[in-house]
């Protein structure tokens, strides 16, 4: 339990940049590591003046006694930690594993679908389908052949790996559902499609799997708070009905999001973050000495 | 020996209490009342008939000495109200500003039968105060008896159950989900009411007994109840995870953006400060605010959209003044301050300005009918009243559910409406587990989460074979 105790927080304990803009943390949380299964979030906290933001447990190690972090620069949070976080410094909050596990088991042959944030994302259940005796096709997407990251890891635990680049630079030139539609078209009885990505993105592979019928599952990432059922910021609708994505998800029907509504949604504090990226990079700006 | 006091022979008025006026008090969030001064506690304290039996002691469901206490502060000796008190109620500075004390001890008091009744929350208030500001605290000795106990959730409920259960002598360890203790008491009761300073104090008192936070711990999902028992050593379990998962009306326009639950807005501008410079939490501010319910999250709510800047807030009740829930001191600061309120009124919907948000509300009014199951009269809708208005951001505070999580993960009995279901000592269905607070009862107050706390105290300690 001492783990939990450490008044400085959350200890980070590798890091690695994969772009310009997207980078891996690894922090030690020995009972988090035993806990975490595929398709669970966690919240975290970069200091006390933070604000919570979530995060998809994109891997854990039992037995290093670590979860991992793949995380996008978007916006002030994301890009401060990015300035910020090194291998021995401290993540103020981190709580979780949060949200409904995905539903792995049962199935006969599974397309796994990430685009943008969502490769990272889609490793955990690829692997777990695996694990649970699927077959695994992923196709995951990047702007160009730079971009690409965990593809070792993606071949080492599927049977396919269908890789698109945006400028053809590598793969398939396309977005993702190009390579989900040939991954169809080769097998006709997959009877599984995970796509976790942009709501773009979800949404293009919702409608690309409909015709066929097969049933297809979204990670949905509306904004939350406390991750924990209390708000219903991450109020999300699902069908006739509204779900909480923080306790009910964040894995849905893709057949049943109203992703129109979600994208709306992910906008409410756009003004308020636009203004808190301007000012933090002015602060940047100011204050920071001319790089060694 | 003096003369035995009557109604005759006291003061008839109560004693006055500072209070920050209120075109000053909606430019900040520093509390309203302020603490009664020793002479006006005094005056205050004299006002009591010491009846030879108290009727307001049964109205406070812990059972605070009431008469007790009042005669020590009348006796000068507040060290000694401060013991009386924290013999029953850990938390004086919380529920004496917070408790609904008109339908509790205030509202049984006798004086009240003729005069304003004793002003037993305030009188409670400024001995919580007291002891806070010199540093007082009961801690008894305490012999460790080797059991080890894990409470879930760190609101009332679960401080009042670890608080007797250290002093028993078990080891404590409290779980919180958030990165801050104090459940309610800290993300959602604003400032102006209840300083988060007043919450820290308290929290550092439990500390005191030997009780251990740990938060950023998510019960059910980063270990569940079972386990606590079965791998990691906990002899019981109490949970108190409260009942925060709002409810939303299921009218058109509920998922705009401009529509948010009370407690999105409240544990963004309290536990995150998003109100306070420097902050990085996002805070939704409206020009024109709605806020639908007239309990004490609404209250709260609407207060704290004027003193982020509102120029309207508009109060929507389905019900009259009469029946509204609040706590009937911040209903009178509310309309003090301003607040617009549409009594017997319903939503019908939400409109959308076209680009996602709020660009107003349809109403409807409502008139009150029969009797309903739980006595109140039912509203009912007046045919052709409907009505539209302009406002910007919705605030929506009408209740809350249960919160599902501990039910996802564990094998604990739920009771229909998915709350946890317990007997009368509050064991659940599974061995060593009990429940208490919100999670049981549904959202209630501040004293009757305590009050559970202490009752699954009693029953654990049974449970473990320890004296009471
Ligand atoms: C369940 C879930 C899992 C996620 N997993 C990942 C991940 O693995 N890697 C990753 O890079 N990103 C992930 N995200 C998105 C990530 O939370 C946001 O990119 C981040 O909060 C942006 O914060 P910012 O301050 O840097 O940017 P901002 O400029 O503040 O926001 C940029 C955009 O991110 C979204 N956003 C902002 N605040 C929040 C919030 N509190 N919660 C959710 N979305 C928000 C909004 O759409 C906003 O317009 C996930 C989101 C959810 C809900
Ligand atoms: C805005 C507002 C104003 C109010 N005003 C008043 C008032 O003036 N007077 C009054 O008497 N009452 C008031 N109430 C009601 C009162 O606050 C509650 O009845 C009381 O706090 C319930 O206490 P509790 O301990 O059961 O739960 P809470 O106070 O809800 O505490 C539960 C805690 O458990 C944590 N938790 C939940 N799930 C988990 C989990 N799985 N693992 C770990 N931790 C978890 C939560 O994060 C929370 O901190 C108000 C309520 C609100 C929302
Ligand atoms: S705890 Fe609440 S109800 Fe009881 S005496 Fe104090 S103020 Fe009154
Ligand atoms: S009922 Fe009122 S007057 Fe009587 S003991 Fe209680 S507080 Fe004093
Ligand atoms: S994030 Fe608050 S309810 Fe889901
Ligand atoms: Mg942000």
């Amino acid at each position: 339990m001492s783990s939990l105790l450490d008044s400085r927080g959350f200890e980070i304990v590798a890091r690695q940049d994969f772009s310009d803009v997207t980078y891996l943390l690894e922090v030690r949380h020995p009972l988090m590591a035993k806990a975490a299964r595929a398709g669970q979030f966690v919240i975290v906290m970069l200091d006390d003046h933070g604000e919570r933001i979530p995060l998809t447990i994109a891997d854990f190690d039992r037995e290093r006694g670590t979860i991992t972090l793949v995380i996008q620069a978007v916006g002030k949070t994301t890009r401060e930690m990015q300035d910020v976080c090194r291998v021995g410094t401290f993540l103020h909050a981190l709580a979780g594993p949060m949200g409904e596990p995905s539903h792995i088991g049962g199935q006969h042959r599974v397309v796994c679908v990430g685009g943008g944030l969502g490769v990272a994302p889609i490793f955990p259940q690829a692997r777990a389908y695996k694990e649970a005796g699927a077959h695994v096709t992923a196709v995951v997407g990047f702007r160009t052949k730079d971009l690409v990251f965990w593809e070792d890891k993606f071949r080492a635990c599927c049977d396919e790996v269908i890789v698109c680049t945006d400028d053809g630079s590598v793969g398939i030139k396309g977005n993702v559902t190009e390579g989900l539609r040939q991954a169809i078209a080769a097998h006709p009885d997959v009877d599984e499609v995970v796509a976790i990505g942009p709501p773009i993105m979800m949404k293009a592979c919702a409608e690309t799997t409909r015709p066929h019928k097969i049933k297809t599952v979204v990670s949905l990432n509306p904004i939350m708070v406390d991750g924990t059922g209390m708000c219903g910021g991450c109020r999300v609708k699902i069908g006739d009905g509204i779900k909480f994505a923080c306790v009910d998800g964040p894995d849905f029907d893709a057949h049943q999001v109203d992703f129109d509504d979600l994208m709306v949604r992910l906008k409410r504090f756009a003004a308020t973050e636009k203004a808190a990226l301007a000012k933090y990079e002015e602060s940047c700006r100011m204050g920071r000495e001319p790089a060694a | 020996m003096a003369k035995r006091k009557t109604i005759r022979t006291i003061p008839r008025e109560r004693a006055e209490v500072g209070e920050q006026d209120p075109q000053v008090r909606v430019q900040n969030f520093y509390e309203v009342t302020l603490r009664f001064t020793p002479e006006q506690a005094e005056l205050e304290a004299s006002r009591c008939i010491e009846c030879p039996r108290p009727a307001c002691t049964p109205g406070c469901p812990v059972g605070v000495d009431i008469k007790g206490f009042i005669a020590k502060i009348a006796a000068n000796d507040l060290r000694g109200a401060y013991d009386v008190i924290t013999q029953t109620n850990l938390l004086p500075a919380v529920c004496g500003r917070v408790c609904p004390q008109e339908n509790q001890c205030e509202g049984a008091c006798v004086v009240g039968n003729q005069l304003a009744p004793v002003a037993i929350g305030r009188l409670e208030r400024f001995v919580g105060d007291t002891a806070i500001a010199q540093g007082w605290s009961n801690v008894p000795y305490i012999e460790p008896n080797g059991f080890k106990v894990g409470i879930v959730g760190s609101g009332p409920a679960g401080m009042a159950c670890a608080a007797d259960m250290a002093k028993a002598g078990c080891d404590v360890t409290v779980f919180e989900a958030f990165h801050l203790p104090g459940g309610v008491l800290r993300y959602g009761i604003p400032d102006f009411r209840l300083p988060n300073s007043v919450v820290d104090a308290e929290i550092r008192n439990l500390e005191k007994l030997g009780v251990k936070f740990v938060c950023n711990t998510l019960v059910g999902r980063l270990f569940t109840i079972e386990q606590m028992i079965e791998e990691m050593g906990f002899h019981a379990v109490f949970v108190g995870t409260g009942a925060g998962y709002p409810s939303f009306m299921g009218i058109p326009g509920d998922s705009l953006n401009g529509v948010l639950s009370a407690n999105e807005l409240l544990t963004r501008c309290n536990m995150m400060q998003a109100k306070d410079e420097g902050f990085d939490t996002p805070l939704p501010i409206g020009a024109k605010v709605a806020v639908i319910g007239a309990g004490n999250t609404a209250m709260d709510a609407m207060r704290v959209c004027k003193r982020l800047g509102a120029e309207e807030v508009h109060c929507i009740y389905r019900r009259s003044r009469n029946e509204a829930p609040a706590r009937i001191e911040e209903v009178h600061h509310a309309e003090q301050e301003g607040i617009a309120f549409h009594w017997l009124t319903a939503p019908v919907a939400i409109l959308d300005d076209g680009k996602g948000g709020v660009r107003g509300m349809r109403c409807i009014k409502m008139e009150l009918g029969e009797p309903d199951a739980s006595g109140r009269r039912k509203p009912v809708t007046v045919k052709g009243s409907e009505y539209e208005f302009a406002c910007d951001l919705v605030v929506v505070a009408i209740g809350t559910n249960a919160n599902p999580i501990i039910g996802q993960t564990s094998k604990i009995a739920l009771d229909k409406r998915g709350y946890i279901a317990t007997d009368a000592d509050l064991a659940t269905s599974l061995a060593g587990v009990y429940a208490g607070g919100d999670i049981v009862t549904g959202a209630a107050t501040v004293i009757k989460a305590m009050g559970a706390g202490r009752t699954a105290a009693r029953s654990m300690k049974k449970y473990l074979g320890l004296r009471d």
